[in-house]
């Protein structure tokens, strides 16, 4: 865990006293709307279809049990009882009032829990590898260096204006699980032939209505030039990218344009000005933030417990275990995921009641630490693995051991026609759908892995196009269309889907994944070849033959 | 639109020329950049303070030859979503050392006075008369600052280090 010390906690209090004022002018008239729009969305309120909408930054994914309390107060104090967690390990709120949101916010605060630049043409969330300390053969944690560019991007006085949004993704492991090239800028920590450690830096990733896979513009820039390169590329596209059309404004636009060689030129002549101004970070101001960050107090515990040998006798568990239990760097724990996609439940929410649980749970089986994944599902990253059985049973009293970790009806799913005035298409209830469809176990587990993202607009928060299949929903005359797209990955390989045919109406949509997913058994070459390698070996052609064949 | 100078609401010294009224010999201008780019060496000599409004798209490179001999530079926020003015503050002032007036123009908000202080703006023509009063208060409105930029502002990241040695020596 990163412990806020008490210049983090002023700031934050200085923060919310600001927007108070914001919301105060806003109230009595003194800010126009349009005024107001670009202030609130700086701090995560979005005006929905319904209502205003907060969303609250979860800082490379980790939360303290006290902090997901807090999570719980709020949707149970200011709103309807739940929240949703998003693919960028944020929490949203769909019911705000917007005179409550400066006291919901520093309740929040009260445990270092902010909305700073939850929206806005600004830097995003540091988001990470959301099994990060704990992942195996990890180079070394990178919420070190997340931290280091929460705080660095928090509030920045140049780049608080920039032509669009701008999100930064952080893994330090081989196997991308932070999605770091669909980013505007990936970072992977790794070491050179020197045996020092670095990052490569990608940029211009992105999805949305141009979706780009991020290009490598550096191969390996040391952790003390980290800041200034960053700060390089930030001058640059907020100096040259686009202001004259809204979906030509993200850094990927600028790259693309330019060319990632030429891009790269102008940010290295920017970066060699100021590589060895402030922003260079020497050791102990990395030290500092690192020692701010606490791990367990691991114990020597047996790789196979007693407890966990008894369990497996139980069907139940094993089908649980198999699907959400990983391998822990120290032998004896384990990294839990907690699905919080049940069947006919709208992907990625919790309750008040279950996020206490998962609280109180943290508390007693996990050092009180929680994850937050962009796959919207929840980890307890330190698990006993002799406490496993006990853990799965208080789970599934709470509704959260659902055995479908990625499996097809672990969904991603943004919120959709259902809440955004974005949107074009209901996603929930087509996510909803198919967990109906694929409700049984042995079937999605014979399935195997397998990825469906769902998006109710072409901005693409459900993250459509690097779904294994990717759900699109647009309009049509007034009617909710779908395109659906197969091939896509978040990963290391990350690649964006291939449209299979026209789009499909609302009520077709779960036939045509099922008509997909069995075209995928008949035509894998073994069991073990998985949906996305079948794709990848075939080719869209077989998949589109069977499902527009009788349509 | 009042003007912020030295924290306070103040006069404008400086007298706006638009593009084809006549120059006049003496007193504080404020003249276009176009303008003062077709006759910049003769411009930038004039015997009283000369100040260049520069857009917020054209390199500020083009104007550094002159910046020694220029009393003010204007920057100018056409909305404040548009922050490309930051970037060339933050340049004049750290990379070229400007000295003279930043003055900050366009659609200028209290909501950016904290930003543009620290981008190095030193004066503020301000849109609404209720900011112009409140630019007091909305420029303390924070004491922890994250980046090191030119204004000199201790960084959290520094002033840990500093609380961390001092405890140390008091051990």
């Amino acid at each position: 865990m990163y412990a806020y010390d008490e210049i983090d906690r002023t700031l934050i209090n200085e923060r919310v006293t600001e927007f108070r004022d914001q919301v105060g002018r806003r109230l009595s008239g003194e800010l126009t709307e349009d005024e107001f729009k670009s202030l609130r969305l700086m701090n995560g309120v979005y005006l929905q279809l319904h209502a205003y909408m907060l969303r609250v930054a979860i800082p490379y994914g980790t939360l303290s049990s006290e902090q997901m309390r807090r999570l719980a107060h709020v949707a149970r104090r200011y709103d309807r009882g739940y929240g949703h967690f998003t693919t960028r390990q944020n929490i949203q709120y769909n019911w705000i009032k917007l005179a409550e949101l400066p006291d919901a916010l520093a309740d929040l605060a009260e445990v270092g829990i902010h909305a700073m630049q939850t929206s806005g043409n600004c830097t995003r969330n540091i988001t990470a590898d959301h099994w990060a300390g704990v992942a195996p053969g990890e180079i070394e944690d990178p919420r070190i260096w997340a931290e280091l560019l929460r705080q660095y991007s928090t509030l920045h006085p140049e780049f608080s204006f920039l032509p669009r949004k701008f999100k930064f993704a952080i893994t330090a492991s081989d196997h991308d699980r932070a999605a770091i090239k669909v980013h505007d800028i990936g970072l992977r920590l790794h070491k050179n032939a020197q045996g020092e450690t670095g990052f490569e830096v990608l940029v211009g990733g992105g999805l949305g209505r141009t979706p780009f896979i991020g290009k490598t513009i550096k191969p390996f820039v040391p952790g003390r030039d980290l800041l200034s390169y960053v700060e390089a590329i930030l001058r640059v596209y907020n100096q040259y990218g686009r202001r004259d059309n809204i979906y030509k404004a993200r850094i990927k636009i600028l790259v693309h344009e330019l060319g990632i060689e030429k891009f790269a030129q102008e940010v290295e002549s920017e970066w060699l000005q100021m590589r060895d101004s402030a922003l260079a970070l020497d050791d102990a101001v990395v030290e500092e933030i690192r020692s701010r960050f606490t791990y367990p107090a691991y114990e020597k515990l047996p790789a196979m417990p007693d407890e966990l040998k008894k369990a497996a006798h139980d069907p139940d568990f094993e089908a649980w275990r198999r699907n959400s239990v990983a391998t822990h760097k120290v032998p004896g724990y384990a990294v839990v995921t907690i699905s919080l996609k049940p069947v006919g439940g709208p992907p990625g929410d919790a309750t008040a009641e279950q996020m206490e649980a998962v609280a109180a749970l943290a508390d007693k089986y996990s050092f009180g630490e929680i994850r937050v994944g962009h796959e919207q599902n929840l980890a307890l990253p330190h698990v006993a693995k002799r406490d496993l059985p006990v853990l799965w049973r208080a789970l599934d009293k709470n509704g959260l051991a659902t055995p479908n970790v990625n499996l097809v009806t672990d969904i991603i799913a943004c919120p959709g026609l259902d809440y955004c005035s974005l949107a074009n298409a209901r996603s929930i209830p087509i996510a909803q759908e198919l967990t109906r469809r694929f409700a049984n176990h042995d079937t999605a587990n014979l399935i195997g892995r397998l990825h469906v993202n769902i998006s109710g607009c072409i901005n693409a928060c459900g993250h459509h196009h690097v779904g294994h299949i990717g759900i699109l929903g647009v309009e049509k005359n007034g009617e909710e269309f779908y395109q659906i797209t197969i091939g896509g990955r978040a990963d290391e390989n990350a690649t964006v889907g291939t449209l299979i045919g026209p789009s499909v109406p609302y009520g077709e949509v779960a036939d045509v994944v099922e008509d997909i997913v069995e075209a995928y058994l008949a035509l894998r070459a073994r069991p073990d070849e998985l949906f996305i390698d079948t794709v990848k070996r075939l080719g869209v052609e077989p998949f589109r033959e069977r499902v527009y064949a009788t349509r | 639109m009042p003007l912020v100078k030295s924290g306070k609401i103040s006069g404008d010294a400086f007298v706006h020329i638009a593009d084809d009224a006549p120059i006049p010999g003496d007193g504080a201008i404020m003249i276009p950049a176009a303008r003062f780019l077709d006759d910049a060496e003769l411009l930038s000599r004039r015997n009283a303070p000369t100040g260049v409004i520069w857009p917020n798209n054209r390199a500020i490179e083009d104007l550094v030859p002159y910046l020694d001999r220029l009393a003010a530079v204007a920057l100018v926020f056409p909305s404040f979503r548009d922050g490309r003015a930051y970037s060339q503050a933050r340049l004049l002032r750290e990379r070229h050392g400007f000295r003279g007036e930043l003055r900050a123009t366009g659609q200028v908000l209290r909501d950016q006075f904290v930003f543009m202080l620290r981008a190095g703006f030193d004066a503020f023509e301000v849109k609404k008369e209720s900011d112009a009063e409140a630019f007091a208060t909305a420029a303390k409105r924070y004491s922890v600052f994250y980046q090191p930029t030119g204004d000199g502002r201790v960084t959290a990241l520094h002033r840990r280090m500093q609380l961390r040695h001092s405890e140390s020596a008091e051990q």
